[in-house]
């Protein structure tokens, strides 16, 4: 545990877009925050049960599961077409040439 | 990564994590559920805006003015939205108050709870099963790591927060601090010290 010099709000830019989407969906009335916490704990307990988790990626890797299941059981993201998506963003940064904005083909 | 520093010829890919919130996003802008310029507001809110200097005004304030900080130990909530410092996270504030008798230290077990809106966004150590799960059960050891010892007769009482309940401690205005104006006692008050972990820095 190290706690000395002052460290920015998110170790990585992902964090901070996982923190931003599942806050701006809470705003929306997407789900309740008691309702979130109660699922983020439990995948919280489920991941720690054989090995300790750090604070960081651990955290946030909790984090992005119980999201995804979330929007899976709501139904306003099912993992098909999150997964249609990840791919899809892949192939736009593997077509990409380096130094150019990446963007998904059609926006 | 998979890839080295110089001579790829496409974007870096990010990390499949990465990714993964990358295809959560958009399809959320898609379905219209979530607003990209929301998005961008919120991270630098928390990233520039918000932060531990928000809970050491309320601090500095408390040590400063009798009155606001025995409306502060009632009410915080409503006493610090008055300064301005409401929104996310921030629905029922309770403020510990730390004496000779009893410190004060805050943990939430359950995931990261935290007053977002006085402090900003946990750090690291706060969110590790480390902290989390050590932190009721042998709470002077954890202390001791982080460099602080207190005396035999002083208790520790350790407050779990929880999505509905957001603890703040209030430290002992440090010795030496008689003459300080507000702003000069806020800049005495560190994160950790609200948080339960540290103690206010020591007047030059």
């Amino acid at each position: 545990m190290s706690h000395s010099a002052p460290e920015p709000a998110f170790a990585e830019p992902w964090h901070a877009q996982l923190f931003a989407v599942t806050v701006a969906l809470n705003e929306a009335g997407q789900f309740d925050w008691p309702d979130w916490a109660v699922r983020f704990s439990q995948t919280l307990k489920r991941h720690g049960l054989d090995r300790e988790l750090n604070g960081g990626s651990d955290y946030f890797f909790a984090w992005l599961e119980t999201l995804e299941a979330l929007l899976e059981d709501q139904g306003a993201a099912s993992s098909n077409e999150v997964v249609e998506l990840r791919d899809a963003w892949e192939d736009a940064y593997l077509s990409t040439p380096h130094g150019q904005p990446v963007q998904l083909n059609g926006e | 990564m998979p890839h080295d520093d110089h001579d790829h010829p496409h974007a870096l890919l990010p990390p499949e994590p990465a990714l993964r919130v990358r295809a959560l996003e958009t399809v959320l802008i898609r379905k219209g559920l979530i607003d990209p310029a929301a998005l961008d507001e919120i991270i630098d809110t928390y990233q520039n805006k918000i932060g531990p200097q928000n809970g050491a005004h309320v601090i500095a304030k408390a040590w400063t003015d009798p009155e606001f900080k025995q409306a502060l130990l009632e009410d915080a909530t409503s006493v610090v939205a008055e300064l301005g410092y409401h929104g996310r996270q921030g629905e029922h504030i309770v403020v510990a108050e730390n004496t000779p008798e009893q410190h004060n230290m805050v943990v939430c077990t359950l995931c990261s709870c935290y007053p977002w809106p006085l402090l900003g966004i946990p750090p690291g150590w706060y969110k590790s099963d480390a902290y989390r799960a050590r932190a009721v059960r042998e709470p002077r050891k954890v202390l001791s790591e982080f460099g602080v010892t207190l005396p035999v007769e002083t208790a520790v009482r350790v407050w779990d927060s929880t999505a509905e309940i957001r603890y703040l401690v209030l430290p002992i205005r440090p010795e030496g601090s008689e003459g300080l104006n507000e702003e000069e006692l806020a800049a005495l008050v560190t994160r950790d010290s609200m948080i339960g972990t540290g103690m206010p820095r020591v007047p030059s």
